[in-house]
C-alpha cells in the first residue's frame, strides 16, 4: 500500500493532464463555456435567496445578514463536496476500456474527479469574492490562512470518500441510487442554509449532536467563520481533529481501494 | 542472455457470474448480512492453469490458441492489468501493450491532447512526447485532423492514432494483442516494418495473434495455449504445425457430430410422421409404394438435406476416405475416395450411380453418374462396395457436401442421400475459384521467379 502510495506521486503529471483535460472536455461544445462554474453556483444561490427570501421570510435570524453571501460561503464548498462523490461513484465505471486494457493506476480516477471539482471551487472564489466587496466584509490576514487548511482538510476528506465509494460502487451498483438521495439528507443535515446557532438553539436536543457527528458541518462552520463572520477563527480545535480523522479516512479508502483493485477490471 | 519476461506457474481465477451474482445489491447484500462474502468469489473459473515460460531479451515470441485458451489473460497478466492468482510474472523494462488502441482517448479533446494524455498514461513524459509527437502524427497519418475532436475520427483513424502513439512510447517490452488488422494494407505493412525495426533494435516482444502465418513468419519461438494450459513451447513452425494438425482434429470431430447429426434429423423425420418406407426387403410392397409419398423435391438443386427413395438399392453406408484413412478432413492434394457400402435385397438390373459435390454456397462443383459415363448396369444383388475415387482431390479450401444416389435409368429414386455428408479440404495454397483444374505454370528463359521457402 505504501508502494502504491509513492507510485501515486509519480502520476502527478498525469493527474494534472486528466484534470486538465476533464476540465476542457465537461464544457466543450457548450456556447459559455468555463463560464458554467461561475453561473452553476450562482443559479443555485438565487434559487435558495428566492426560497427564504420572499416565500419563507423571516425564517433566518438576522445575524446572518446578508443572506446570501451566508448561504454562499456554505454551498460553494458543498458544491464541490458532493459533486465529487456522485461523479466517483460512476467514475471506474465509466472508465472501464481504461482499467481493463491499460496498465492504469485506477486510483488516479476518482483523485481527478475530486481535484477537477476542487477546480470548479476555485472557479467559483472571485464570485464570492465580488460578494465580500459587495457587502464590506473585511476579512483578516490570521483568518484567510486558515482558508488553505479548510481547502485542504476537506479535499484530504472528500478523496477519503471517494475512493471508497468508487471501489464499492464496482460491486454495488445501487450505491449510485442511494447516494442521491443521501447527499439531499446530507445537505440539510449540515448548517449551509440555516446557521449552526439557530439549529442549536430552536431545534431538538439531539440536534447538536447529530450536527456536531457530521463531518461538513466542520467544514461548512469553518468557511464560515473565515468569510462570514467577524472576528477571530474559532472553530480550529473541530477542525483539525477533522483533519486528523481526515487523514484516517483517506488511508482507509486507500487501503479499501487497493484490497479491492485486482477486482476491478473483472466487475466493471 | 537474460530474460525480458519470466512466467512462472501463472494461475489466473475469474470469478464466474452466477445467477445471484448478478443482481448483487447492496440492499441485499446488507440485508442477507452478505456485504463481506459478496465481495469475495465463489464461483470461479480458471482461465490459466499454471503457465510457465520465458522470453529471452530481444526475442520475437508468439502465443498461439484457440479463443477462449487464456492467450489475452496471459498478455493482461503480463502487462500488469490483472494480478495472476498464483504464480509470478516479472518482466524486465518498460512495457507497452497494443491490446486495446486508443482505449484512454477522450472523445471530446482534439487528437493532439489526446496523444499527450495517452503517452503519459504510457509512461512518457510530457518532453519525451513533445519530442516524439511529430513523428506520431506522420505514422497515423493524420497530419490534416490532428487538432479536431478524437469523436469526429473514423474508426481506422481512431485505431491507427492509438496504435501510433503504443508504439512511440519505445517500450522494451512490447505487447501485441490481434491489433495488426487495423487499418488498410498500407498500414499494416507500415505496423509490421515498426515491428521489425523493434527487433532489429533488440526489443522483445510478445505477440498474441490468431495469424499463424505472422507467428511462422516473424516469431523466434512459440507458445501454445490450450484451455489455460501450455500445450507446447519452441520453434515456431512445429508449434504452429502441432497447433493446425490438432485444429483439424477438432474439425474433423465437428464435421462428424454434424453429420451424424443430419442423419438423425433425417431418421427422426421418417420415424415422425414421415410417410411409411417400404422394408427393402419387401420386393411387393416396394412395388406397390409409391415414390411420391415421400415427396421427390421436382428441383433437386433446391433441396435441402434429405433422404428418399424406395430402398430396392439400399445405400447403408457412405465413408470418406483419405490417405490417412477415413475422416472429414482433407488436404487438397490427397486422394479421397467416397466409399458407399450398397445392398439390394433381390436382384436389380436397371440402377444409376451418382454423386453430386456442392461447395459451402450451394453451388454445384461437380456431378455425374454412371449413366453419363457410359457404364451400363447388368445387376447388382446382396451386398456390395462402391468406390467414386478422386485423385488428386484438387479442391480449393473449403467446406463441401455430398451427394449420393442410386436411381433407376428413368430417375426413381432407389436411395437418395442429399448433402448429407460434410467434409473440409485444406491446402496450403490459398488459391480461389470453385475448382482447381490440373495446373502448372512455365516460363521461358527471361522470366525468372524462385519457389518461396
Amino acid at each position: 500500500m505504501l508502494h502504491n502510495l509513492r507510485q501515486l506521486l509519480r502520476y502527478r503529471g498525469l493527474i494534472q493532464s486528466l484534470v486538465a483535460r476533464e476540465l476542457k472536455a465537461r464544457y466543450r461544445g457548450s456556447v459559455l463555456g468555463f463560464f458554467w462554474s461561475f453561473i452553476n453556483p450562482l443559479l443555485l444561490l438565487s434559487i435558495y435567496t428566492f426560497v427564504f427570501r420572499f416565500v419563507l421570510p423571516g425564517t433566518h435570524p438576522a445575524e446572518i445578514e446578508p443572506y446570501a453571501l451566508f448561504m454562499f460561503c456554505g454551498i460553494l464548498p458543498w458544491t464541490w463536496f458532493s459533486s465529487s462523490l456522485s461523479e466517483s461513484a460512476n467514475v471506474l465505471i465509466g472508465h472501464g476500456n481504461l482499467i481493463k486494457k491499460v496498465l492504469f493506476p485506477a486510483e488516479i480516477l476518482p483523485i481527478v474527479t475530486v481535484l477537477s471539482n476542487m477546480v470548479h471551487f476555485f472557479l467559483g472564489l472571485p464570485i464570492l469574492v465580488g460578494f465580500l466587496i459587495y457587502y464590506w466584509r473585511p476579512i483578516t490576514l490570521g483568518e484567510i490562512a486558515w482558508f488553505p487548511v479548510v481547502v485542504l482538510i476537506q479535499a484530504l476528506f472528500t478523496t477519503g470518500m471517494a475512493l471508497i465509494l468508487s471501489a464499492l460502487t464496482v460491486h454495488f451498483r445501487d450505491i449510485k441510487d442511494l447516494l442521491s438521495n443521501l447527499l439531499t439528507f446530507w445537505f440539510f443535515a449540515t448548517p449551509i442554509i440555516y446557521p449552526m446557532t439557530q439549529a442549536v438553539n430552536q431545534g431538538p436536543d439531539f440536534a447538536k449532536n447529530v450536527l456536531n457527528l457530521n463531518p461538513f458541518t466542520h467544514l461548512a462552520i469553518s468557511y464560515q467563520e473565515i468569510l462570514f463572520y467577524p472576528g477571530p477563527f474559532g472553530h480550529w480545535r473541530w477542525l483539525l481533529a477533522l483533519g486528523a480523522a481526515s487523514v484516517v479516512l483517506f488511508l482507509i479508502g486507500y487501503f479499501l481501494f487497493d484490497r479491492l483493485r485486482d477486482s476491478f477490471a473483472e466487475e466493471v | 542472455m537474460a530474460n525480458a519476461i519470466e512466467a512462472r506457474d501463472v494461475s489466473k481465477v475469474y470469478r464466474r457470474y452466477g445467477h445471484r451474482r448478478q443482481f448483487a445489491t447492496l440492499k441485499s447484500a446488507i440485508l442477507s448480512g452478505s456485504f463481506a462474502s459478496d465481495l469475495k468469489a465463489e464461483e470461479t473459473f480458471e482461465a490459466l492453469k499454471g503457465v510457465s515460460f520465458d522470453v529471452a531479451k530481444g526475442r520475437t515470441y508468439g502465443i498461439i490458441g484457440r479463443n477462449g485458451s487464456g492467450k489475452s489473460t496471459m498478455l493482461k497478466c503480463v502487462a500488469g492489468i490483472t494480478r495472476p492468482t498464483r504464480g509470478t510474472v516479472k518482466v524486465d523494462g518498460r512495457i507497452s501493450a497494443l491490446i486495446e488502441l486508443g482505449a484512454g482517448f477522450h472523445p471530446e479533446i482534439s487528437g493532439r491532447e489526446n496523444v499527450f494524455i495517452n503517452g503519459i498514461m504510457l509512461g512518457l513524459s510530457k518532453k519525451e512526447i513533445a519530442k516524439r509527437f511529430d513523428e506520431i502524427v506522420r505514422f497515423a497519418e493524420l497530419e490534416d485532423f490532428i487538432d479536431a475532436p478524437v469523436k469526429t475520427y473514423s474508426s481506422g483513424m481512431y485505431m491507427r492514432l492509438g496504435f501510433a502513439v503504443a508504439i512511440h512510447v519505445d517500450p522494451d517490452v512490447l505487447l501485441v494483442d490481434e491489433v495488426l488488422a487495423v487499418g488498410d494494407e498500407g498500414f499494416t505493412h507500415k505496423c509490421l516494418d515498426k515491428f521489425s525495426d523493434f527487433r532489429r533494435r533488440g526489443k522483445t516482444i510478445l505477440l498474441v495473434t490468431h495469424s499463424l502465418g505472422l507467428v511462422e513468419r516473424f516469431c523466434d519461438e512459440a507458445l501454445w495455449l490450450e484451455g489455460g494450459r501450455v500445450r507446447a513451447t519452441g520453434d515456431p513452425r512445429r508449434v504452429v504445425g502441432a497447433y493446425v494438425t490438432a485444429v483439424e482434429d477438432g474439425e474433423e470431430a465437428l464435421l462428424a457430430r454434424e453429420d451424424a447429426r443430419a442423419r438423425e434429423d433425417v431418421a427422426a423425420h421418417v420415424a415422425a410422421g414421415g410417410p411409411p418406407v417400404a422394408a427393402p426387403h419387401d420386393p411387393v410392397a416396394v412395388g406397390a409404394a409409391n415414390p411420391a409419398a415421400e415427396p421427390t423435391p421436382t428441383d433437386m438443386f433446391l433441396a435441402s438435406a434429405g433422404r428418399w427413395g424406395s430402398r430396392e438399392v439400399e445405400i447403408a453406408g457412405v465413408t470418406l476416405i483419405g490417405d490417412e484413412g477415413p475422416g472429414h478432413v482433407f488436404h487438397a492434394n490427397e486422394k479421397l475416395v467416397v466409399r458407399l457400402a450398397v445392398t439390394a435385397a433381390s436382384p436389380v438390373t436397371d440402377f444409376v450411380f451418382g454423386f453430386g459435390l456442392f461447395n459451402a454456397d450451394g453451388v454445384c462443383v461437380y456431378g455425374t453418374n454412371t449413366d453419363l459415363e457410359d457404364l451400363d448396369p447388368a445387376e447388382i444383388n446382396g451386398s456390395g462396395q462402391v468406390d467414386f475415387v478422386i485423385e488428386p482431390l484438387g479442391l480449393i479450401e473449403g467446406t463441401y457436401k455430398i451427394d449420393v444416389a442410386v436411381h433407376r435409368r428413368d430417375g426413381y429414386p432407389y436411395d437418395y442421400h442429399r448433402l448429407l455428408y460434410t467434409f473440409r479440404v485444406k491446402s496450403r495454397t490459398k488459391d480461389v475459384g470453385i475448382y482447381r483444374p490440373p495446373h502448372r505454370w512455365v516460363f521461358s528463359d527471361g522470366v525468372k521467379l524462385t519457389t518461396r521457402i
